[in-house]
This record gives C-alpha cells, structure tokens and sequence, in this order.
C-alpha cells in the first residue's frame, strides 16, 4: 500500500502514514484537492502556519504509460485566496510513484530564521538545514544539487522570488536534461516559501517500484493508448513538430489573439513570434524542434531552443510565454523573449502571470510597449533584487493594477488571464469565469472544440453550446489531471474513440479495480465540487465567477466582439 | 476576383506563406484547396476573413482565406 509522508516544519518531524482506505483510489489533483478541503481551514491566511503543501503524483505516474509523469502539487493559493491544484512534468512524479509515495504533504511553519532542504528516500523524508543555497536561483540551485546527490536525483525547489513569497512565484522540478518545468500558477513557490523549504530531493535507489494489479492486461490498454496518441494528427504530428506556439498564428488569424493588454484580437508583429518562424530558428541554430518534458512523454511538445551563437538559450518555450510577452506585450524579438523565458525560470516566477502583468505594467506606463530589453532589465535588476517595484510585477497583473490604478486588467479571481480572448474565444471565457483555479486555460481548454476542429465544432463568437462545453471538458480535465497524464492527451481522448477506454483500462489493471467510464466522469465532478466548496467556505461568492467589466465594455477587433453572457448564464455552469 | 490565400505548419513547405490568386467568380473554398494540390482531407482549420467556413462556402473577391492542417498546443 502506497504511503503518506508528512513533514511538520513547526516542531521539525517527520512522520509516515497509511494511506487511508477513502483515499486509496485517489491520485494527483483529485487527492491535492481532497486533502487540501479536508485538512486546510479555508479562511486560513495561505502563508501561516494551517496552509499544507502538498505534492501528489498521478494514478498511472510511474508505469510504463505514455504521458503519465505530472505531478500534482496543491494548497491555499496566495494569488487567488481558493484552492490551487498545478501540475507539471520532470522527473518527480515518476520516482514518487515507484518509491510507493502517494503524497507528501509539507505542514507547519518554522519558529526560527532558518530555511530547510527535505530529502526523499526509500527510508522516507528527512529535514535538513540549509545555508549554502538561500539566496540562489533555480539554475544554480539544480547544478549544486546535482554535485551533491548526482544526475539521477529528483529535485523539486524555489528560487529567490519564492523565497520572498511574492504571488507569482512558483515551484521549479528538475526534467530528464537537468534543466526544469514549473507548477506555474497561483503563487504556490510562496507557499513554500513560507515554510522555509528551499528544495526538495528525491532519490529512488532501493525503490520497490509499481506492482501491476494485471500486468498483461496493463500492456494491452497501453498499447491502445499510445496509438491513439500516435495517430492523431495534433498529438502525433501538429505538437511535436512545431510545439504548442502554432497557436500564434490560428489565434491572430481567428482574431482570439490578445493583444496589448487586450486592446485587439490581432497582432500585427505575429509572423515574428509563431510557431513556424520559432521552428525553422531552433533547426537553423541547432536546437531541438522535439522534447519532452518527462520520460515515457511520446507527444514531446517542448523544445530546446539556442541563441544566436547555438547556444542553450531556453526550453520549454510555451505559446502562452511567447504570446504574453510577444503579442500583449507587443515585443517582437523572439531571443528577448527566450531570455526573459529563461530568467523566469531562474528567479522561479509564472511566466503567464508575470507577463500578464508586464502588460498591464505598459499600460501603466512603468516602461514603454515592446520593449523587451527594459523587461529583461526590470526582471533582472527590479524582480531579481527584490525592489518594491520588482516585488509588485512578481506578484502578478491584480497587483500591478491596483497599485497604478488601472482598470484593465485581465484577471479572475485575481489570477491573470492567459492567451485566448474570451470575448472572440468565448467557451473560454465561461471555463475563466468558473475555474475553481481562477483564470486558466487548462482547467477546460475549449480551444480545442471552438478553434481546432477537435472533438466537433462550437462556433466560438456564439454563446450557444459554451457552458455545456466548458463543463464538460472541465470535469474531464479534473479527471484527467488525477491519472498523472498530460492535458494534451485530451486531443486524441476527444477524437480517437479507443483512447479514454484505453486509459481507464489501465488504471483498472494498475489497481484490479473495475472502473467505468462513468466512475471516472463522477470522480471529475467530485473533485470540481470539492474546490468549488473550499473555495465558497473561504469567501468567495458566485460574484468572483465573473470576466473583468471592461470585456463587457470594450469590443475586441477583428470581429467587434464583446462578452455577453449574462450572470444567470454564467451560473448554469454548476447545474451537475 | 482575387483571393488572399494564406497557408500554415508544413502546409508552406513547397508553396507559399501568403499570396494573392485570381480565380473565376463563384468558386468555393474547396476549389482553391484542390488548385493547390491538397484534399479535404487534409483540411485541420479552414477560416474566411477570420471565421471558420465550410469547404463549401462561396468566396467573394478580396475575401481571405487561411488553411491549416490539424495542429493544436495549449
Ligand atoms: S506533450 Fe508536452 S507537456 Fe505533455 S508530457 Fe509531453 S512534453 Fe510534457
């Protein structure tokens, strides 16, 4: 039976536990969430002593399936004051999984100054005092790592921005090339933070590994699986390719392309930033067009992409980072966006928020539209040194706009609003308003369905089918993100009529469970419904459902469209 | 009449990015799809003038087309 860890940072122990029988069915977001409703006090202040950290690796993390290595990591989020489930790839989830680790849950909250490191073994968890690292940023800190534990360890870590737990600050795991991916959003590095964990080490010698229910059984439901990864064009062949930054040009063309702080649908610089420029730079320059973010990953929609001279520059180059600083921030050099990508990682901010909020901060006229040497300046110089007016951008776009009094900002539930316009992209709009996650594009991307092609067609300038779509794909994604796969298994799961059978099949032969289809749909209900009570027990109302009143207001060209969804409609969303 | 025909992903490759065609009156976008050399099959994301068509869809002269396979990201 897979064990809980639990480190208590106010008397400094560590205990192992059962995992209880209720919660043996549970993994990822769905256990996170779980724990984070039944043991975390909703009004508690997230940085005190009654928030829990907690890391999860999904059902399936571990086994031989593809694209199931996301760890799920939650708590009380500082940036949107409701529950937070973010998850990420790397190496973490899989060495949790076979180390027979079903969550590790950081509680408490140290008396003294000191900062702390936690290292994982097959004995369980320990704490140590650490001097050496504080202060030092997330490159630095995986290179001292790895000179002390060697290549093969895990690493989960902050870097300086969560040790000044500023909201946008997130928490950094090391992948398969020692570089990292980050569980990005709401402001959970600084939740860390105030614990006064530094990093986190895992290493899995002497593991017992994953025992399968029904081996045989497990091998054939895989098979099925990756194919249906592999023969669907988005998965097989569109991601791998040219990366998730295609979007660039779909999104322009479709006029969902927010640009300048959300003042259009369309940028005009956006044939220097797309998908297409970005691929055939990272050939010229000797990078990698394919990468994947962890081991048993057959999609590999990352990338590794070098600067001018062929060197290293940045991986794990997402749309959302180039579209945040490219189009709505209106800079169009492509190495000044890889820079700021990379320095992003280093200081460990969310790179959606932290360019949100660069947006808003042009608006407000704290540096000039474009400009993209200024941002690395600022990121370097203000955020690096911790300046106030460092701390005020790494604390996201809703910090920035109220400090210069702005009012668009494109925020829900104070978490800054990535990529897709909702008031052209508007089955978004609806899983914007209602996440339990504030803004976030992965929590039902109806992209997908309203712009893609993939699993049917919802105009997207309509309202019609958007509420019924979003909720759908959010209670699917909430299942989804319990198994440990990655979010861009929902394109072939949407099309390919073997793939989610498939899926269930193999957490059935993981466990001799006998699940269905419907089993799974109602553990995605549940955990919605969980973060939707936790989230109403510290406050917030079905007035906090709602997109910022300048999308009502100000139409977006190309199409004039404006956000028209009444509040009654918005709240429709929860009739399951 | 003239079309603005703009290609996307490994459409390009061999053809163009973006170019200006003179077709006849009253041909749909499926017309200018098989005139360079693609199926309907191949067809991931078809818009006119920024909103998604039907193969089928009559085209006015300076409308603009955009094809693209099936590509995602996210
Ligand atoms: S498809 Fe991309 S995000 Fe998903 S597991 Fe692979 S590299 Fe990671």
């Amino acid at each position: 039976m897979d064990r809980i860890l639990r480190v208590n940072l106010t008397d400094l122990t560590t205990r192992t536990e059962e995992t209880p029988a209720a919660w043996a069915g549970l993994g990822g977001r769905a256990l996170t969430s779980t724990l984070v409703a039944k043991e975390v006090p909703p009004a508690c202040h997230p940085l005190g002593p009654n928030n829990k950290l907690v890391f999860a690796p999904g059902l399936l993390s571990g086994t031989s399936a593809s694209n199931s290595g996301r760890l799920s990591c939650g708590a009380k989020s500082p940036l949107t004051g409701g529950i937070k489930e973010s998850n990420v790839g790397g190496t973490a989830a899989q060495m949790f999984a076979r180390l027979g680790i079903k969550a590790l849950v950081i509680e408490g909250l140290p008396k003294g100054d000191a900062w702390y490191g936690l290292r994982v073994t097959k004995d369980g968890v320990a704490i140590q005092e650490e001097r050496e690292l504080i202060g030092r940023n997330n490159f630095a800190v995986l290179e001292a790592i790895e000179g002390r534990l060697g290549k093969k360890a895990g690493v989960i870590c902050i870097g300086t921005a969560g040790e000044m737990r500023v909201t946008a600050a997130n928490i950094s795991v090391r992948d398969p090339s020692g570089k990292l991916r980050s569980h990005g959003r709401g402001g959970l590095g600084a939740v860390m933070g105030s614990k006064r964990i530094k990093f986190i080490t895992i290493e899995d010698e002497g593991a017992p590994g994953i025992q399968l229910a029904d081996p045989e059984k497990f091998k054939a439901a895989s098979r099925v699986f990756t194919k249906a990864l592999m023969d669907h064009p988005v998965s097989g062949t569109g991601l791998p390719t040219y990366g998730t930054n295609v979007l660039v040009n779909i999104l322009h063309e479709a006029g969902g392309l927010p640009t300048r702080n959300f003042t259009s649908g369309r940028f005009d610089g956006h044939d220097a930033i797309c998908g297409e420029t970005m691929h055939d730079t990272i050939v010229a320059r000797g990078g990698k067009p394919r990468h994947g973010c962890h081991a048993g990953c057959v999609i590999q929609c990352s990338q590794v992409y070098n600067d001018a001279g062929g060197n290293y520059l940045t991986s794990g180059f997402e749309y959302e980072t180039i579209w945040g600083l490219g189009a709505n921030c209106t800079i169009t050099d492509l190495d000044d966006i890889a820079t700021a990508d990379s320095l992003m990682d280093d200081l460990g901010i969310d790179s959606i928020e932290t360019a949100v909020a660069f947006g808003v901060a042009m608006e407000a006229g704290i540096l000039p539209w474009g400009d993209g040497k200024e941002v690395l300046r600022i990121l370097r110089e203000e955020v690096g040194r911790g300046t106030a007016l460092g701390r005020v951008i790494a604390s996201g776009a809703g910090a920035v706009g109220r400090t210069y009094g702005i009012t668009r900002v494109p925020v829900v539930k104070n978490q800054g609003i990535p990529a897709y316009d909702p008031r052209s992209v508007k089955g978004i709009g609806i899983t914007y308003a209602t996440s339990t996650m504030g803004a976030d594009h992965t929590a039902g991307y109806t992209i997908a369905t309203n712009i893609l092609n993939v699993g049917g067609q919802v105009d997207p300038l309509r309202k019609d089918g958007q509420v019924e779509l979003s909720r759908n794909l959010q209670i699917a994604t909430a299942a989804i993100d319990s198994t440990g796969m990655c979010i861009f298994i929902a394109f072939p799961a949407l099309d390919v009529p073997e793939c989610l059978p498939a899926l269930i099949d193999m957490i059935n032969a993981r466990f001799g469970a006998e699940l269905t289809g419907d089993d799974v749909a109602a553990l995605g209900k549940t955990v919605l419904k969980t973060e939707r009570a936790f989230n109403m027990a510290a406050g917030m109302t079905p007035v906090h459902d709602r997109l910022p009143e300048f999308f009502r207001t100000d139409p977006v060209a190309p199409h004039d469209a404006v956000w028209d969804f009444t509040d009654e409609e918005v709240d429709a969303f929860w009739n399951f | 009449m003239v079309i603005t025909v703009k290609l996307f992903a490994h459409f390009r490759h061999g053809r163009f990015k973006e170019a200006e065609k003179a077709f006849p009156e009253g041909v749909d976008c499926l017309h200018v799809i098989h005139s360079l050399d693609f199926t309907a099959r191949d067809m991931g994301i078809v818009m006119v003038n920024g909103l998604h068509a039907a193969l089928d869809r009559t085209l006015q002269d300076r409308d603009t087309l955009a094809l693209f396979p099936l590509v995602g990201g996210g």
